[in-house]
């Protein structure tokens, strides 16, 4: 493996933002099949098309996920890419590490693969870009046994669930998202790693509605936190932001006129429950939507009512197939006790994945089969009463699938009788 | 000692999850978790967090490329050595967080980081673009149809002074997706980038037998366009296989994704399309996919100059135009969807009208629109 001519891989280097193309030449002093890498993308940059086949199942002894298996369409040209799996591994909670376990990695991955990684997936794990099958066990080995660090998943799994920083680094965090994230990592590795379901599965869990971990369009069950009663309003501080001491939208505009709090506050509050009375702000809690918008721009004169909790929805997803989905809520409001181990939680998720698991057709989304199967059925099944709150606005056309047991006098009916009274 | 080629079940350790997060975090974060009274940002890219204890935590910011050597990742680590006692964090958009307890480490930082080239730029708060969270595309991926890491690095080249400044009306989400299967969800970001294909599927009859279940391969056309079928592979034999309906056919690539003997990568049939406007935030007027305004632009590495200038052209026109805290999305809705064509100079085809299912849920039916060019 030597350097190969990558003219236009080389023209990515120049520019401000960091370039994977120096950082890949870099690496390739210590791990040469960087070279290759370089070298087959250069190629795929002449050709327009990827030169990776499709597909190939290896995997570590006993789980079903974890590995995804890659070749080269060029093996004889670029042997140093010829076999280039991926090694998912569960990322810790809102992907915190210490340098410590990152240089052990570092030694690790540099004698047992390429020493390119991602930090991170689209789902959240930290993946480790390209070894040979050979490697896998030995990796698994390290990885268990030196580092207590295990696989994420992959395939029809529980895929590494992801949360936001939550409240180890936010005040608008309305549960303990690394908490509920590593329990029920935990508590569900059986089904991270091996496939028992119809289709990928994901958690996602996120401490308020501005959702920075985009669980309602990015999970089949999305655990967005929220609060259900008054905002906290520390009048001094809604004083301080009106004469321009305190920097709106915690000093996230470097340009712009004096902060308004009619405009920039009030008028954009989307139900409009916000007003001031002589330089006191009030709110009609009962109205509010919780968007976040006036804690966004006032952190520090609001905040989060204490009654916290979080709001469970479900069926988000990308547009293969029927389209993009986002989440649809179906739990208002649950509360997260580490005490109970998040009892009410896992009862939500085990309702779903029975129904999901028996219900559900091969590479369905959740979120498709409860399209396919309807929501009032989903409700149903999970024994939740309709509310207003699952729907915006009621239906506009009447076909009604009313059930037997719903009309009075069931559906047996005798023709003869009937045209007894009413002739043809 | 290690792994035992010979006996591989032994002391085998299975099912242990990822290493618990309070071991991974700095001290000023596990002692005030659940305490944080509000944040500021005090300069592009640094976050100040005070919490009720009084206890104070900077954080620094910094793009990265997501796609990292351990080298880096080594100089990561000394970085995180030296002003942060040993701790590092990634954010869900591939930034690097580097946490410090006081201002004057934070300050040291933020000029160590300023002398390490292109390496470590700051900035990606408050009203910038941030980060893009993007896939693997040519360097790891087997159904792309553009790529990932290259595309990214030319719009931040082009952008990268509205990541390290906050001058924008709000936070603008870019994501790219290299192909329909979208494992980087861009279908609701403010700017997505998103590869597509053209050209439908063809059908490989000599390799189908032994890679495909075919029953799965029809399943997998939302549209029906695969059928079963009977031809002459290239021995002459008869082989049960199956045929594309093209006319049908809308190019997901999920056929592919079941069967790799129906290739549809093409060097001109695949491109990017571009759609704009979707939020994940339920701020203001909650959440919105994002709108197809662009459906085709072509594969032109290394540095894709027509989606760097559209993405560029949306963005200032939003810059220039929108009112303060107000996302593309809301922008776009605010003065109508045919003002944004008119003011972003996009052509608008019959591309955007959508024709797939709830199509009908985007058509207008109302007298209320605006007179544009586009009404001649």
């Amino acid at each position: 493996m030597s350097k190969h001519d990558t003219p236009m891989m080389d023209d990515l280097e120049k520019g401000p933002w960091p370039s994977f193309v120096s950082d890949l030449k870099r690496q390739a002093a210590k791990s040469p099949q960087c070279w290759d890498i370089l070298g087959q993308m250069e190629q795929s940059y002449k050709d327009k098309i990827t030169h990776w086949k499709h597909g190939g199942i290896v995997g570590v002894f006993g789980y079903g996920g974890g590995i995804v298996g890659r070749y080269s369409d060029l093996p004889d040209k670029f042997p140093g890419v010829a076999h280039f799996h991926t090694v998912r591994l569960n990322q810790p909670s809102s992907k915190f590490y210490t340098t410590e376990i990152l240089r052990k990695l570092c030694d690790l991955w540099e004698k047992r693969g390429s020493g390119m990684t991602n930090f991170h997936g689209s789902t959240g794990d930290l993946v480790l870009l390209g070894t040979k099958t050979d490697e896998l066990e030995p990796l698994f080995y390290d990885l268990t046994h030196d580092l207590n660090w295990d696989l994420g998943g992959s395939g029809s799994n529980l895929r590494t669930p992801a949360n936001c920083i939550g409240k180890s680094r936010c005040e608008w965090a309305c549960y303990d998202t690394d908490a509920v994230c590593y329990a029920m990592t935990m508590k569900y590795q059986d089904e991270i790693h091996r496939p028992a379901f119809p289709y990928k599965f994901k958690f996602k869990f996120s401490g308020c509605p501005n959702d920075c971990v985009a669980a309602i369009a990015r999970s089949d069950l999305a655990v967005i936190g929220t609060w259900r009663d008054a905002i906290r309003i520390n009048q001094a501080e809604v004083k301080n932001y009106i004469s321009g001491a305190n920097k709106p939208n915690g000093g996230a505009h470097s340009k712009g006129s004096k902060f308004d709090i009619q405009k920039e506050v009030i008028s954009l509050c989307p139900t409009g429950c916000m007003w001031m009375e002589g330089d006191t702000l009030k709110i009609d809690d009962a109205e509010c939507t919780r968007c976040m918008h006036c804690l966004n721009v006032m952190p520090k004169a609001l905040r989060p009512g204490t009654d916290q909790g979080a709001t469970i929805m479900m069926g988000a997803k990308a547009p293969i197939l029927d389209g993009a989905q986002l989440a649809t809520m179906i739990y208002p409001f649950i509360k997260l006790d580490a005490e109970n181990e998040f009892e009410g939680l896992v009862e939500i998720i085990e309702k779903v994945w029975d129904w999901w698991m028996e219900n559900g057709k091969n590479r369905e989304r959740l979120g498709e089969t409860m399209q396919r199967i309807s929501l009032p059925v989903f409700l149903r099944v999970l024994e939740v009463e309709p509310i207003p709150q699952h729907v915006k606005e009621p239906r506009s056309n009447p076909y009604v699938f009313w059930r037997e047991e719903e009309v009075e006098g069931g559906w047996e009916r005798d023709v003869k009788e009937f045209r007894k009274r009413n002739a043809m | 000692m290690g792994y035992d080629p010979q006996n591989p079940m032994k002391d085998r350790i299975t099912d242990i999850g990822p290493p618990h997060y309070e071991g991974m975090m700095p001290k000023v974060i596990n002692e005030n978790r659940g305490k944080w009274l509000y944040h500021e940002i005090v300069q592009p890219g640094v976050l100040k967090h005070v919490s009720e204890t009084g206890a104070e935590c900077y954080t620094v910011r910094v793009g990265s490329a997501r796609l990292l050597s351990v080298e880096f990742l080594r100089e990561t680590c000394d970085i995180a050595d030296k002003f942060c006692d040993g701790h590092v964090r990634w954010t869900t958009r591939n930034n690097i967080e580097f946490i410090t307890d006081s201002e004057a480490k934070m300050k040291a930082m933020v000029e160590d980081l300023k002398g390490r080239g292109n390496r470590f730029p700051v900035g990606g708060t408050g009203a910038s673009v941030s980060n893009v969270v993007h896939t693997q595309g040519w360097i790891h991926c087997h159904t792309p149809a553009t790529d990932a890491s290259g595309v990214v690095k030319a719009v931040m080249d082009a952008l990268f002074d509205h990541f390290v400044s906050m001058d924008l009306p709000a936070k603008c989400k870019v994501a790219l997706a290299c192909c329909l299967n979208m494992c980087g969800a861009v279908h609701c970001s403010d700017i997505a980038i998103l590869g597509i294909h053209r050209k439908p599927p063809m059908v490989d009859h000599d390799a189908i037998t032994g890679v495909c279940e075919l029953p799965l391969a029809i399943a997998a056309c939302p549209l029906g366009a695969v059928k079963p079928h009977t031809a002459k592979n290239s021995a002459g034999e008869e082989v049960k296989t199956v045929k594309v309906n093209a006319e049908r056919c809308m190019f997901c690539g999920n056929c592919y994704t079941m069967c790799p003997a129906m290739p549809l990568a093409d060097p001109e049939g695949d491109g990017i399309a571009i759609l704009v406007g979707g939020k994940v935030s339920n701020s203001r007027k909650g959440t919105a996919f994002s709108k197809l305004v662009i459906p085709f632009l072509p594969n032109n590495p290394p540095r894709w100059p027509e989606v760097v200038d559209t993405v560029k052209g949306i963005l200032e026109t939003w810059a220039k135009n929108a009112n303060k805290y107000e996302r593309i999305g809301e922008w776009a809705e605010r003065i109508g969807w045919e003002k944004f064509f008119e003011l972003t100079k996009i052509p608008f085809t019959e591309k955007s009208v959508d024709d797939y299912r709830l199509a009908y849920d985007t058509w207008r039916t109302t007298t209320q629109f605006k007179f544009t060019s586009h009404t001649k």
